[in-house]
């Protein structure tokens, strides 16, 4: 925590000990409203929530059952698997509600709660699209990470999924249409395929929802009709393979990315730390290092370890395998390290307290 | 009273010290005792057995008096040791690494 200046930072916790949290994400309509997905391979999935601002937690509904014949999908080895549920990678507070909570999962699914995470139920049009059967996991496993609900058009939803692809719903999540037009993947036998993508992650600036940018498994991407059609904006990046992308709260051509060497080497190039910004929507990219390690660096940063806070001046989060969280209270220029001793980040995310 | 043993992960989910016990009525299985412990405390459901097939996720394991009852039939009584709370059922993180 920390005041306005995000200068000094107070740590608390640790609140689940022993636990994965996959993702927490707070309530946009309710600074103390929290969802945190806990995890392990030992004891399985949890759901928590705090209606305190994280002062306090309580378990809530952990029972994700999928709605009718799982189906298949296709396994690492090109044969089909039947869907499982084994955990939630990505939790999205409804813009409008705090009790409308969507829940991204492993194997790609994606359910809905109305009730504060005290119930679950799958939006199956999903998980039922004709081209499932073809959906294949990356290298983490078969997730659905990122939910983009737009506020401006109601109805309409974005999802992504290692590896499969964009989806986009304009009828609340009932049906869904892939929206991988343009994107290249040369791990496909035919790069080009509609089906197969690794998207790493979507961001939007939600005045303006129509643009899309996209962090995938190589290239940085961008939209400007919603999905409909893709271009490459990776420009004068010096290797676009990265994990997270997000976009400045007040200036929606302002993006960040962090990229790492290659899809094999998930470490930053030369050892240094660096953060792209593009002030002009992508293509054209300037280094961002004041504070950041520029030697013997040689952390990951995940797909859910970005996130941007609403001050005036805008602050950049992110957070690296190696336990650091670094902070930029102006936007990119200038970054300090809130805390360096924590395990492996997998998420982080800004709440703002009045 | 069945005594069951949690271990730290489910003990701090279900808010409880090391050891519970739980009321299990008719014959005392792995079944009965884990429905009674789920009844006890919902929290655990879904974190010992899986919710959809039922069966003990697999890197949880099940022990009493000495023995690993982890691929026991699951209808199969518990040692008497057990049923007469003179040994707890112990459920285990199965040892992973380190």
């Amino acid at each position: 925590m920390s005041d306005g200046k995000r200068r000094d930072w107070k740590v608390n916790g640790p609140h689940f000990p022993g636990h994965e949290i996959f993702h927490m994400k707070g309530a946009p309509q309710d600074p103390n409203r929290l969802y945190a997905s806990q995890s392990t391979e030992w004891f399985g999935q949890q759901i928590q929530r705090s209606d305190d601002g994280g002062e306090t937690w309580q378990p809530v509904s952990n029972d994700f059952q999928f709605a009718g014949e799982p189906g298949t999908h296709l396994w690492y080895d090109g044969t089909p698997k039947p869907f499982e549920f084994t955990r939630v990678w990505h939790l999205e507070p409804s813009q409008t509600d705090p009790e409308t909570v969507y829940a991204g999962a492993q194997d790609a699914s994606l359910f809905r709660s109305t009730d504060g995470g005290n119930s679950w139920i799958e939006m199956a049009g999903l998980r039922t699209h004709e081209s499932a059967p073809e959906w294949a996991p990356g290298a983490a496993g078969m997730g659905l990470h990122t939910i983009i609900e737009d506020q401006s058009n109601p109805g309409r939803l974005f999802v992504a999924i290692s590896a499969a692809g964009v989806f986009r719903s304009d009828d609340a999540g009932e049906s869904w249409q892939v929206k991988n037009k343009n994107l290249t993947s040369n791990f496909l036998p035919d790069p080009t395929a509609e089906i197969g993508h690794c998207i790493h992650k979507l961001a939007i600036h939600p005045a303006r929802p129509d643009v899309i940018y996209m962090q995938k498994h190589w290239d940085v991407m961008r939209s400007d009709d919603a999905g409909d059609s893709w271009d490459r904006i990776s420009g004068n990046l010096p290797t676009d393979f990265g994990m997270p992308i997000d976009v400045h709260a007040h200036e929606p051509e302002t993006i960040f990315v962090v990229p790492v060497k290659s899809d094999s080497e998930h470490f930053p190039l030369d050892g240094k730390l660096i953060v792209y910004r593009s002030k002009v929507g992508g293509t054209d990219w300037e280094p961002m290092t004041k504070g950041l390690p520029q030697k013997d660096c040689y952390v990951n940063i995940l797909r859910d370890a970005m996130a941007v806070d609403s001050l005036d001046e805008c602050g950049i989060y992110f957070g690296t395998s190696g336990g650091q969280v670094y902070v930029s209270p102006d936007g990119g220029d200038n970054w300090q390290t809130i805390v360096h001793d924590l395990p492996g980040v997998l998420s982080v995310e800004v709440q703002t307290l009045p | 009273m069945i005594r069951v043993k949690l271990p730290l992960h489910l003990q701090r989910l279900a808010d409880v010290e090391a050891e519970v016990q739980v009321r299990v009525s008719g014959a005392v299985t792995q079944r009965s005792v884990i429905d009674a412990l789920e009844k006890e405390f919902p929290v655990l459901e879904g974190a010992v057995r899986d919710r959809s097939t039922m069966r003990r996720r697999s890197l949880v394991r099940f022990y009493a008096s000495g023995e690993d009852l982890s691929n026991d039939d699951p209808d199969k009584p518990l040692p008497s040791e057990v049923e007469s709370g003179a040994e707890p059922f112990l459920i285990v993180g199965a040892i992973a690494g380190g």
